[in-house]
């Protein structure tokens, strides 16, 4: 298992190491010259881009790169979007408004996704499970940008319940903020509790056939206790890591929730160090690394955290 | 029969037939046809209803996209540089036949109130449907305050609120506005106003310091009825070409009202004049304004961008979805038929190739392309990047499957090659999931497409081309007021959303039913 965890470790460093170089050179390529603007010093601007390095031929760039940037964590400063800031400053500065939107809907739509896809198994072929089914399937198709629309039009303007926009300020946790928030949460969560619902019931209809199941029940076992100990549990098995993996893939936030509710998070930073011109290639850069290291990382803590959860599972193990 | 005894039955030779000899008896011929691979799947196809409704949903809306674009686009739904345009900009959606009227509740104060009167009496369009409340005190004065504001709670005609606007115009185009009023009878040129400080083109009547008209004449009740008495210019008109139909009022040969200023030289005239929007809408473009979805904020006509923007999706989709199967297919079979080494080292490059987030690949691409061969194709391009990599991991398993069964043992040992083998023998077998497969990659482009060019990330608004993504941008400032704007581009996206994803599932249990109910 240690020997599989370290293996896996290493080959996602090596892809995300390939992966930066090639868009380190990627970035490199393109026309990057500050714009000339009235009032700007233009000498004194080639002064200092000169002193960082920027006029190095392509390989020595590079070498820059790995030693300051990658190894040393220094990513720079914005060229356009924030003139002069350390881009990793502002980094950690958008990053707790995005967390602490997709903590909250991850704390909501888990639970419901979960009760509803149990809900369901139980009752299959029923009409609650029918109209659970076509609710889910309407649901995981719909894109989440209409459901803000939705949530935007009649919870915020008709029924005037929620602020259009998230609060500003600083105070993540209060309960203003968490009202202000509760469009966002709820936009990204009906598509969340659809898959999870539909996820969760096809496992658990699939391990209500099962034998043991039967066995458990002719050995005396009332209904409840064999669905919670024996059908639930071992359904849990490829829920888990799913979830788990969900919760990573959703640090990197949803750009388009995130403008629509104007919530100053990972994802406008993202959008807007692109379409700024010349566009903000350190932000880019930053927000790239940040991006692949959360899908590889949530790919590879999806595969590991089937073993731990299911020892029956040797992960890597040969046939 | 158990009460006889067998022993008591004789059969003689005469009980017996002989089996006809002039000609063999053969088993019968299968009646019914035989019953292909394909035709199976589409016999269990039709049998899964909602897939057959979304598939012709689809279908539907693919008509939609492919022949509204043709058939009825005009100047109108395209052009955005005539500033005319943005008068006939946030009509609501109306639609006689269904009863949609394109009318909406407004609360207006006394000025505006007269101000929609006015535009009935001058040009018979009467904006003022109903009236559902007032005159009512303006609620926010204080119970002191004398004579306060009066208000008024409309339905209202949002077509024919339009009212007037001024125009200036060449001289050969006010000759062809009166030759088409001459020929249709319909009023588009309303007389020029005398007071040269008015500004609002809708205020032709005299009208006291709230902006209501004098109320001179009382009729038996006691109440005073609106006199709209016009304020037309009719000295010495200095225009005198006007030879086209003339309003009511205008009788006096010797006074008539003057119908436009002139301005600029001799050698140049410009013709300001007062025209009706609805009127001078039916002298462009020959019917009356009447939008099926409405229009947005820029006066487009939303019936026909969103053919356009639909079309476009559906085209970069089943694109793309052919670009990958192609690419896909090729890869995902060389690797799975031959396997080991090879196998191994193609899986590391698809593993890096998706390890790059799709939103970075898109973004470097459009850095990079998009100024040699524009947006469009530099979008196509990242999504194969990256697209092809899923239908290839389908293909090698699909590989996996069968490049051990018999009879491809069978094929190799009479020498068949290895592209025979691999296309000929095993590619067909995996055919029924590489179709699910491709049809289901199609909301899939849909949805990053229309996400893409809503945050800007690429750009394709222009005056031809347009995306679902961008219509909903720019309907977003709308949402409140003008909700219909952003209404229609999202019903599309999710009705083909939901159709797509059912289609693709009502094929995969046709093709392959033992994975029916495994979501």
């Amino acid at each position: 298992m240690v020997k599989y965890v370290f293996q896996r470790l290493l080959l996602m460093l090596m892809v995300f190491m390939i992966i930066i170089s090639m868009c380190f050179v990627l970035v490199k390529l393109l026309p990057d010259k500050p714009a000339e603007q009235f009032g700007k010093d233009m000498a004194l601007i080639e002064m200092r881009r000169a002193a960082l390095g920027y006029d190095k031929p392509l390989i020595e760039q590079y070498g820059i790169f790995l030693s300051k940037t990658l190894f040393g964590g220094d990513w720079g400063v914005s060229e356009t979007l924030y003139l002069g800031q350390d881009v990793w400053k502002v980094f950690m500065m958008k990053m707790p408004a995005t967390v602490i939107v997709n903590v909250y809907t991850m704390l909501f739509s888990v639970p419901t996704g979960l009760l509803l896809g149990i809900y369901a198994a139980l009752r299959k072929n029923k009409w609650q499970d029918h109209f659970i089914s076509t609710a889910v399937m309407v649901f995981v198709s719909v894109p989440s940008y209409v459901y803000a629309f939705l949530v935007q039009y009649i919870l915020c303007f008709r029924l005037q319940w929620f602020p259009f926009q998230m609060k500003s300020g600083y105070d993540f946790l209060s309960w203003d903020m968490f009202v202000s928030l509760v469009p966002a949460i709820l936009s990204l969560s009906f598509g969340t509790i659809a898959g999870l619902t539909r996820y969760v019931r096809a496992e658990l209809t699939e391990v209500l056939t099962s034998d043991f199941l039967l066995l458990a029940r002719t050995k005396g076992l009332s209904k409840g206790q064999t669905i919670v100990r024996h059908a639930l549990r071992n359904a849990m098995v490829p829920i888990f890591p799913m979830i788990l993996g969900e919760f990573i893939g959703i640090m990197s936030g949803s750009l388009i929730i995130e403008q629509i509710f104007g919530i100053p998070g990972v994802g406008p930073l993202y959008v807007s160090s692109i379409t700024s011109n010349p566009p903000d290639y350190n932000f880019f850069m930053l927000l790239t690394a940040f991006y692949t290291l959360i899908g590889l990382t949530s790919s590879i803590v999806v595969d590991i955290s089937y073993g731990f959860i299911d020892p029956r599972i040797r992960m890597g193990s040969k046939k | 029969m158990s009460e006889k005894n067998y022993k008591d039955i004789t059969v003689t030779a005469s009980d017996f037939e002989m089996v006809p000899m002039d000609g063999r008896e053969h088993d019968k011929k299968l009646e019914s046809k035989p019953v292909g691979y394909f035709r199976d799947a589409f016999n269990r196809f039709c049998k899964n209803k909602s897939s057959v409704v979304a598939a012709c949903i689809i279908l539907f809306l693919l008509l939609y996209a492919i022949f509204v674009p043709m058939l009825c686009e005009t100047t109108y739904s395209l052009a955005l540089t005539d500033t005319n345009y943005l008068n006939y900009s946030k009509l609501p959606p109306k639609i006689e036949a269904l009863g949609v009227d394109g009318c909406s509740i407004v609360t207006v104060n006394e000025s505006d109130y007269y101000k929609l009167l006015g535009i009935g009496e001058e040009t018979g369009l009467n904006p003022v449907v109903e009236i559902i409340k007032g005159p009512y005190d303006d609620p926010t004065a204080g119970p002191k305050k004398k004579n306060p504001t009066q208000y008024y709670d409309l339905k209202v005609d949002n077509y024919y609120n339009l009212g007037m606007m001024y125009l200036t115009i060449s001289e050969a185009e006010y000759q062809k506005i009166q030759a088409w009023q001459n020929e249709n009878k319909i009023q588009v040129i309303y007389p020029a106003i005398t007071d040269a400080k008015q500004s609002d083109a809708n205020v032709w009547y005299k009208a006291n310091k709230k902006g209501a008209p004098t109320m001179s004449k009382v009729d038996k009740d006691g109440d005073g009825y609106l006199d709209f008495t016009n304020i037309y210019r009719t000295t010495t008109p200095s225009d005198t070409t006007y030879n086209s139909l003339r309003v009511p009022g205008d009788t006096n040969p010797d006074k008539p009202y003057s119908y436009a200023r002139v301005t600029g030289t001799s050698s140049a005239k410009g013709f300001v004049v007062r025209v009706s929007k609805y009127n001078y809408f039916q002298y462009r473009y020959g019917f009356e304004p009447a939008f099926v979805f409405g229009t947005n904020a820029r006066g487009q006509d939303i019936f026909t961008r969103l053919a356009a923007g639909a079309r476009f999706s559906f085209m970069l989709a089943i694109g793309i979805s052919a670009i990958n199967l192609f690419l896909g297919a090729i890869y995902g079979a060389i690797q799975g038929y031959y396997g080991g080494a090879i196998d191994l080292c193609m899986d590391r490059f698809a593993d890096i190739l998706s390890g790059v987030p799709f939103m970075v690949v898109t973004t470097l691409f459009q850095l990079h392309l998009s100024k040699h061969v524009g947006p469009i194709t530099a979008l196509l391009f990242a999504f194969v990047l990256t697209g092809w990599i899923g239908m290839a991991a389908r293909v090698r398993m699909q590989f996996y499957r069968f490049k051990g069964q018999e009879y491809i043992l069978a094929a190799r040992t009479l020498g068949a090659r290895d592209s025979r083998l691999m296309f000929k023998h095993i590619f067909p077998n995996s055919l029924g999931t590489i179709i699910t497969g491709s049809v289901l990659a199609i909301p899939g482009v849909i949805f990053s497409e229309s996400s893409l060019t809503y945050l800007g990330i690429v750009n394709l608004e222009s005056s031809t081309e347009t995306s679902v993504g961008t219509m909903l941008a720019n309907g977003k400032d709308y949402l409140s007021t003008y909700p219909f704007i952003i209404l229609f581009p999202a019903l599309f996206i999710s009705l083909l959303m939901i159709s797509f994803n059912l289609f693709g599932n009502g094929l995969r249990d046709a093709f392959n039913p033992s994975l029916r109910g495994n979501e």
